[in-house]
Order: C-alpha cells, then sequence, then structure tokens
C-alpha cells in the first residue's frame, strides 16, 4: 500500500530521522525550574490564576483561558511560584508572559487528577475535562483540542482521522510514540471518537514508517479504527493535504474539515488524551525530537513544558560540532530562535540544533526567471510566482484572486526557487497582513451597525422630546383657553 | 454666395441636432442612475469610527462626498494608509500617504474614565458614536472598552476632563505577530 | 459572406484601428491601467462604433446624399458621434456606476477618437452599404478591444515587473505598445485590402 494514497505535488525530502529514532522514548530530567508560557502556542495567552509565593503540585491549574481558541495551562512540576513576568518565548512574538515555578522535587501529584470513566460520561462532559487539562493539538498548532472535537460533533463528523504521517524532515516525534505507545494512540482515538460522535476511525502513517504501522496495528483491537499507509511525501502531514490523501476529498476554500464530515487530529493530542483518562495528568509533557548535527546525542525526549531547550540539549548530549542555528519545529516551518533559554511548550514538536552541513549555502536574491518550479510542487494548487507577482505589485485583489488565503506555508516554493527568492516568509507576512485587514473589515462592519442604532436611537429621543413638547403646549393652550 | 444652399445646409443640420436632442432627453428621462452601490463600496473600505477628522459629519457622508468627487481619498487618519490605498484601488486612481492636513494616523486607543472624577453628568453619552459608555444621569460612567474606537468624541462634552485615551495593548495572535515581523 | 468575412477580418486584425492605422490612441493608452476599465472601455467604444456607423450610414445615404451636401459629413457625423456617445454615457452611469467612475472623463471622450470618425468617413469613402457598414464597424470594434485588452493585460503585468526607474509608466508603455503594433504587422498576410 504505497504511493497510491496521495495528493498532487509536493516535495520529496530527505528525511534525517533515523538518528534520533535509535534509542526510542527517553525521559528528559525535570527542570529546576519551569518558566510555564501562558502562549503554549494557540496564539491566544491564558491569564495567570495564581499568585507568587503559592505552592503548586503536578497539574495543578495555574492559568485559565480566556479566548475561545486558547487553553488553560497547569503546571508542570511540584514547587512554589517564584514570579510572573515576560520572558523569552518561542512563539512568533519572541516574549511572552511566563509563570516561573522553582520545583521542589517531590514530584506530589494535585489530587484532583483523578482517572476519568469516559466511557460512562457524556460527550459533552469529556469534552470539558479535555478542555479543562489544557490538551491542545501536539502537531504544532497547539489548537484547543476540545474545541476541535466540539465542532466535530456540531457538524455531526462521522470519519475521525488521526495524523501520524510526521512528514517534515528531522522531526519524529509521532513515529517514536506509534512506536512504543501505539495503544495510547488507540484509546486516544476512542476517547475521540466518543467525544465528537464520529463513527470510525483512520490513523494516517507515512509509508515509510513500516515498525509504526506494524504497532498500530497490533494494537488495534476496536473494529472501527484503521490503519491506513499514505504515500511518503512532503507535506503529507498538513490537515488538508493529508484528508486528500486518505479519503480523497478536498476542503473547500474558506472553509474546515468538519463542513465535509471530517476531523483531523494529531496521534500526540490522541495519546495525550488516553494519558489524562488513565492518570488524570492534564497537559504538561510532550514528546519533542532534539535532534540536529549539533546535538551529542539526537533523541525523542519525553519533556515537561516550562523546561528551557538548554536544558533539553544538554540531556542529549550537549552541543558539539558548533552548531549554526537552533531552530524550533522543523527545517521547513520551523523557526530560528535568538537563544536556546526558551521554555518548551505544546507548540514545540522538534529542536534542530543544526550545523553548517545541515543548511543549505540560500545566497542572495536574484529575480524571477518565470521558470514555473514553484508551481509544480504547491501542495496546495496555488500559483507562487503569480502570487509574487501580485505582492510585488502591491495588488490585494490579485493576491485574493490567486487565493493567498489557501497557502499553508509549507515552504516547498521556497525549496525549488533557483532564484532563491524567500518566497513563504513573504507570503507568511501578506496573509498575516490580509487576515488583520479582514478583522479590520469585520470590526468596521460590527461599528457601523452600531453607529446606525446609535443614530436611531438619538432620533427617537429627539422625537419623544417633540411630542412632549408638543402635548405639553397643547395642555397648556387648552388650560388657558378652556 | 449660394443664399438658399446655405440655409437648406443649416436647416439640415438643425433639423438633425433637434432630433437628437430629443432623442436624448427622452433617453435621459429613462436611463436613471439607480440607488448609487458606488458610496456604499467606498464606506465598506472606511474604518467606521465617525470621529469627523475628515471634516465631514461620520464616514457615510464621507463617503457620499468622495462619490461625488467633493472630496479627495486621502483624508481618513483613523484608516491610514491602507485606507487610502484600498479606495485608489477601487476608484483607479493613485495611491498616496494620508494628508497630514487631516491628522496623523494615531497607534489604536481607547477612551479611559476616571471613576473617582466623574460627576455623572451624562453628557458623554449621547456623544459616542457606537454607545460604547455606559451609564445614566448621576451615575458613574464607564466605557465599554471592546466597543471604543478611540475617535475621542466624548472628550469635549465632559465637564471635568475625567476622560483619558490609552493606547491598547500589543496583539500577541501569530499572525498578528507574523505581519510584525522582519522580513 | 466571403466578402464580409474579409472585410471584418481586414478591420480587426489586418488593419488593426488603434496598432496598424494609429487611431483612437488616446483612450489605448488612458484607460490601459486596469483590465477592468478596459475591458468597460472596450465595450463602451463598441457600442458606439457599431451605432455609429449604422446612424452614420443612414445620414450619409437618406440626407446627404440625396440633398448634395456630401461637403457636411464631418460636422454631421461628428454630430451623431456625440450624440451615441452620450446615450452609452447614460446607459454606463445607470448600470454601473462604478464603471463610470472608473472610466471618468475618458467615456465623453470617445466622441474626439478619431477610430469613430474613421470609420464612418471610410465607410463613406469606400460606398459600403449598410450591412458593410456595421460589419466594417463591429469589427473595427472588436480590433480596437482586442489591442486595449492586450495593452491592459500587459500594463497590469508591467506594473509590477522590475522597470528600469527612467522607464517606468508611460515609457515603457509605449515601447510595448511599439511592440505590439510590430507583432500585429504580422497578420499582414491575412487578407488582401
Amino acid at each position: 500500500m504505497a504511493a497510491r494514497n496521495r495528493f498532487p505535488a509536493g516535495l520529496e525530502l530527505p528525511p534525517h530521522k533515523a538518528l534520533a529514532l535509535q534509542h526510542g522514548i527517553q525521559p528528559a530530567p525535570e527542570p529546576a525550574r519551569a518558566f510555564v508560557a501562558m502562549d503554549q502556542g494557540s496564539g491566544h495567552a491564558a491569564t495567570p490564576a495564581i499568585a507568587v509565593g503559592e505552592r503548586v503540585r503536578i497539574g495543578t491549574r495555574i492559568a485559565r483561558a480566556t479566548h475561545a481558541n486558547g487553553t488553560p495551562v497547569s503546571s508542570p512540576v511540584a514547587g512554589t511560584v517564584v514570579s510572573i513576568e515576560e520572558h523569552e518565548t518561542a512563539s512568533p512574538a519572541g516574549r511572552g508572559l511566563c509563570i516561573v515555578v522553582d520545583n521542589d522535587g517531590s514530584g506530589v501529584v494535585d489530587p484532583a487528577c483523578e482517572p476519568l470513566c469516559w466511557e460512562s460520561m457524556p460527550p459533552y462532559e469529556v469534552l470539558a475535562r479535555i478542555q479543562d487539562a489544557g490538551i491542545a493539538g501536539l502537531g504544532g498548532a497547539a489548537f484547543p483540542a476540545a474545541a476541535k472535537l466540539g465542532a466535530g460533533r456540531a457538524h455531526e463528523v462521522t470519519h475521525l482521522v488521526l495524523n501520524g504521517a510526521e512528514c517534515e524532515p528531522w522531526i519524529c516525534c509521532d513515529e517514536a510514540l506509534m512506536r512504543e505507545r501505539a495503544a495510547d494512540v488507540l484509546l486516544g482515538a476512542r476517547v475521540m471518537l466518543h467525544a465528537s460522535g464520529a463513527s470510525h476511525c483512520t490513523i494516517a502513517v507515512e509509508d515509510d514508517k513500516p515498525e509504526a504501522i506494524a504497532a498500530l496495528r497490533a494494537a488495534a483491537t476496536d473494529p472501527r479504527m484503521q490503519i491506513t499507509a499514505i504515500g511518503t511525501v512532503y507535506p503529507a502531514g498538513a490537515e488538508r493535504q493529508l484528508l486528500h490523501a486518505v479519503t480523497g476529498m478536498e476542503i473547500p476554500h474558506r472553509e474546515h474539515p468538519p463542513t465535509v464530515g471530517l476531523l483531523c487530529q494529531n496521534v500526540g493530542t490522541a495519546a495525550a488524551v488516553a494519558r489524562l483518562v488513565t492518570t488524570g495528568e492534564p497537559a504538561i509533557r510532550r514528546i519533542v525530537t532534539v535532534t540536529g548535527s549539533g546535538v551529542g546525542r539526537p533523541a525523542n525526549l519525553d519533556a515537561r513544558i516550562g523546561t528551557p531547550l538548554a536544558e533539553l540539549a544538554v540531556a542529549c548530549g550537549g552541543y558539539q560540532r558548533d552548531p549554526r542555528r537552533l531552530i524550533a519545529g522543523g527545517t521547513m516551518t520551523g523557526r530560528a530562535l535568538e537563544t536556546d533559554e526558551v521554555p518548551l511548550t505544546l507548540a514545540v514538536m522538534c529542536v534542530v540544533a543544526a550545523t553548517a552541513a545541515d543548511l543549505a549555502v540560500r545566497g542572495a536574491e536574484m529575480p524571477c526567471i518565470r521558470c514555473g518550479d514553484c508551481a509544480r510542487v504547491c501542495p496546495a494548487g496555488l500559483l507562487p510566482q503569480q502570487l509574487h507577482r501580485a505582492l510585488l505589485a502591491g495588488d490585494e485583489p490579485l493576491l485574493e484572486r490567486h487565493g493567498l488565503v489557501d497557502c499553508i506555508e509549507c515552504g516547498c516554493c521556497d525549496y525549488v526557487c533557483p532564484s532563491r527568492i524567500p518566497l513563504t516568509a513573504r507570503f507568511q507576512r501578506a496573509r498575516a497582513a490580509s487576515s488583520l485587514r479582514h478583522e479590520e473589515r469585520l470590526r468596521a462592519a460590527h461599528l457601523r451597525a452600531r453607529f446606525e442604532r446609535h443614530e436611531r436611537r438619538m432620533a427617537e429621543a429627539a422625537e419623544a422630546e417633540r411630542r412632549a413638547f408638543e402635548d405639553a403646549r397643547r395642555r397648556a393652550r387648552s388650560e388657558r383657553g378652556g | 454666395m449660394n443664399a438658399p444652399g446655405v440655409l437648406q445646409a443649416t436647416g439640415v443640420i438643425a433639423a438633425i441636432a433637434a432630433m437628437l436632442g430629443a432623442a436624448l432627453g427622452w433617453a435621459a428621462g429613462r436611463l436613471r442612475p439607480n440607488a448609487d452601490p458606488l458610496v456604499e463600496r467606498i464606506d465598506a473600505l472606511l474604518p467606521q469610527t465617525q470621529c469627523g477628522q475628515c471634516r465631514y459629519p461620520g464616514c457615510r457622508p464621507y463617503a457620499l462626498a468622495i462619490a461625488r468627487g467633493e472630496a479627495d481619498i486621502d483624508r481618513c487618519p483613523p484608516g491610514g494608509d491602507a485606507t487610502v490605498r484600498a479606495l485608489a484601488a477601487l476608484l483607479g486612481r493613485d495611491p498616496r500617504p494620508v494628508d497630514a492636513a487631516f491628522g496623523k494616523p494615531k497607534p489604536p486607543q481607547v477612551a479611559f474614565i476616571d471613576e473617582e472624577r466623574c460627576i455623572g453628568c451624562a453628557l458623554c453619552l449621547p456623544a459616542c458614536p457606537v454607545d460604547a459608555i455606559v451609564g445614566a444621569p448621576r451615575y458613574v460612567h464607564t466605557v465599554i472598552e471592546s466597543q471604543c474606537t478611540g475617535c475621542e468624541l466624548c472628550l469635549p462634552p465632559c465637564p471635568v476632563d475625567c476622560i483619558e485615551l490609552r493606547a491598547l495593548p500589543v496583539v500577541t495572535a501569530p499572525h498578528a505577530a507574523a505581519a510584525m515581523a522582519p522580513a | 459572406m466571403s466578402d464580409l468575412l474579409l472585410l471584418a477580418v481586414g478591420a480587426s486584425l489586418v488593419n488593426n484601428f488603434v496598432l496598424s492605422n494609429f487611431l483612437g490612441l488616446c483612450p489605448f493608452v488612458g484607460v490601459s491601467r486596469r483590465f477592468e476599465a478596459a475591458a468597460g472601455m472596450a465595450l463602451a467604444t463598441m457600442l458606439v462604433l457599431t451605432l455609429a456607423s449604422g446612424l452614420s450610414y443612414a445620414a450619409w445615404h437618406w440626407i446627404l446624399l440625396p440633398l448634395g451636401l456630401e461637403y457636411l459629413r464631418t460636422l454631421v457625423f461628428i454630430l451623431l458621434v456625440a450624440a451615441v456617445v452620450q446615450l452609452t454615457e447614460l446607459f454606463v452611469r445607470a448600470t454601473s456606476p462604478l464603471l463610470h467612475e472608473l472610466l471618468g472623463v475618458f467615456l465623453p471622450l470617445i466622441t474626439t477618437n478619431c477610430a469613430v470618425l474613421g470609420v464612418a468617413l471610410l465607410n463613406a469613402e469606400r460606398q459600403h452599404d449598410l450591412l458593410q457598414s456595421l460589419v466594417f464597424g463591429a469589427a473595427a470594434a472588436a480590433g480596437f478591444g482586442l489591442a486595449l485588452l492586450l495593452f491592459a493585460a500587459l500594463r497590469e503585468r508591467l506594473d509590477g515587473g522590475d522597470v528600469p526607474a527612467a522607464f517606468r509608466g508611460a515609457p515603457i508603455a509605449l515601447v510595448s505598445a511599439g511592440l505590439m503594433a510590430l507583432a500585429f504587422m504580422g497578420f499582414g498576410g491575412l487578407a488582401a485590402r
């Protein structure tokens, strides 16, 4: 079962995963001081719900969500809250509010963390527990899992697809998870089926991961589960591309999978849900791949959020061979970090300490020669050459017509461009600016409605006043005359 | 000179002109422009702060003025250069920066009422174009931050100057941050 | 039938009014910055040219020739064209105020478009009958529209391109127009005049 399940275009990239997978999942040491970021990657920071000086245990809620697309945060260690301060983080903003907890080494778990009898709970309650635990998508976007599952329930989805594709080079945390903890993934899938109301589940794995596929198949006892191998191509793990490869369906422009009856979740998220129901532990840890030629022993670490990435590097044998760049994420969609003092969050799947040997020489940007290679590899079916031209011309309607909003920022066009044009970075900025403009327009429409209501209210008030005045005058006149 | 020829020529031209004129007059009566959607399209591009910095009493009057050709497109400071660009793209004109004579674009701000000094006179309530101030006569007033546009129209009516403008915090949503990141 | 086809091909491609006869250059350069405006202008000119061809034929054969007033043809044709353009302007304003705004002053300037007057005068000179006049007018308009749309598409591309500062705007546009004219010379062998 190989390349017949795939979406059009994309790239074949050297995987660079074997080294980190060699020794399986290794536990990372608990951090002496945990810097728990309020924004675990969703972009919507939680608000601290704890004060400096309070004592916390593992799993104690320390921040509550303030936005529908945000999640609450729990403490990954037991100890005392030392401070609540701005700190460098791995998010695009570079900085964020963090709750700093000193680890007292006791390892005491909060008694509120109890296993769940999820099978006997109504689905909405399961969803509430998943949200309360702060479980967010572990595929890099950290979107609240409960919100996604709830949306699936609202749209009455029938098919849950678990994303085990892990197409990006260097990242292999999901593969390690599927190899060693397949049972967790499958349990999580069953809970998600219950919570979302879907009737069956497909776990999609790239066909270059035979061990993972075998492990999942061996552990699958529920007839509703199906393990499917899909063609190994980048970016098979992108949600739309994955659903296209598995079901043959394309998600319509500007719509989400639930509108066509599909739901997609990462296998890591499923395992986190399984951990929640078996032990009551909220989202305080994840498997993160620490790799690159610049670390001594690349490995997949089971690490707590809040651990500085520097400590993760130490756990992997420390830096060696002069790493040039530290990348949070993979080498296609990751972000270069300025410092390794940033803490681990749920959105960081991988840390690559890249040496000169790992990085390609970029070179200076040259003009577009209209070769068309970018359009040949775009997995979203866009025309990067035309988008770039529209960007240079500042032509916003043209950008919209060419589907800028559908760009998944995978980096394929960047990779193949012979003129070394930084297409992905430019599209990222343009998309961000475009969505800001879209929001502004929505707000303007809302304000216009409020203004019109205000005008009507003023007019009615003036009218009522005028009538009252007329009535008073009439009464006064009739009193005088009568 | 051939007088009858000249008269005939003049007569023919006059007759043709008269016929054409009558036909056009009739056509003008039949082809009336319908409710002008151009104003709607212009209004949709304006930020709706209703602040009056463009010297028109609100966004829609300004949109109407632009549609009539009475006002230029670079008068809206809250809309900023982005709005001028959008209007220029719509109307086929050249983009340019906001005319500084009408004000400079300010960073996002909201009004804040110092409740210690507010005397509950309710003069600021009707001034707010989007009813973002909550209160009643002799009750303390407060601004609903999420609905305030920072238009500053509430400042003049306040007799005790208890309203001040505060800058909004920087957004950290990922797409917004990416928009501000260096190239 | 075939000579009507020949007439049409001749008027639209072989002797394209803009690129071979160099008439009607004002809207060609003035309205071609944006494709939507160019498309609107092309349609408006098509309407004007066809109507003007028909009306000028009528005026020529039923008023001017019988009365021996051939020398008045320029004046009368201009009158007719002006009236038709006014009618078109009323129509555009009623159907699409945005297009009216986009075309701006170029819409009434179709009156002074020498291509329109040129078609009317050529019809009279070559003694086309009514059908030939209409076909000639429509084909000339189609050729004008084609040249205009091609040029607008070209200019939109040039806008986003890496043009040297000295050439930006009108200079590169005129160079491109010249190259287009050269290209249209290739139609020369298509139909003998």
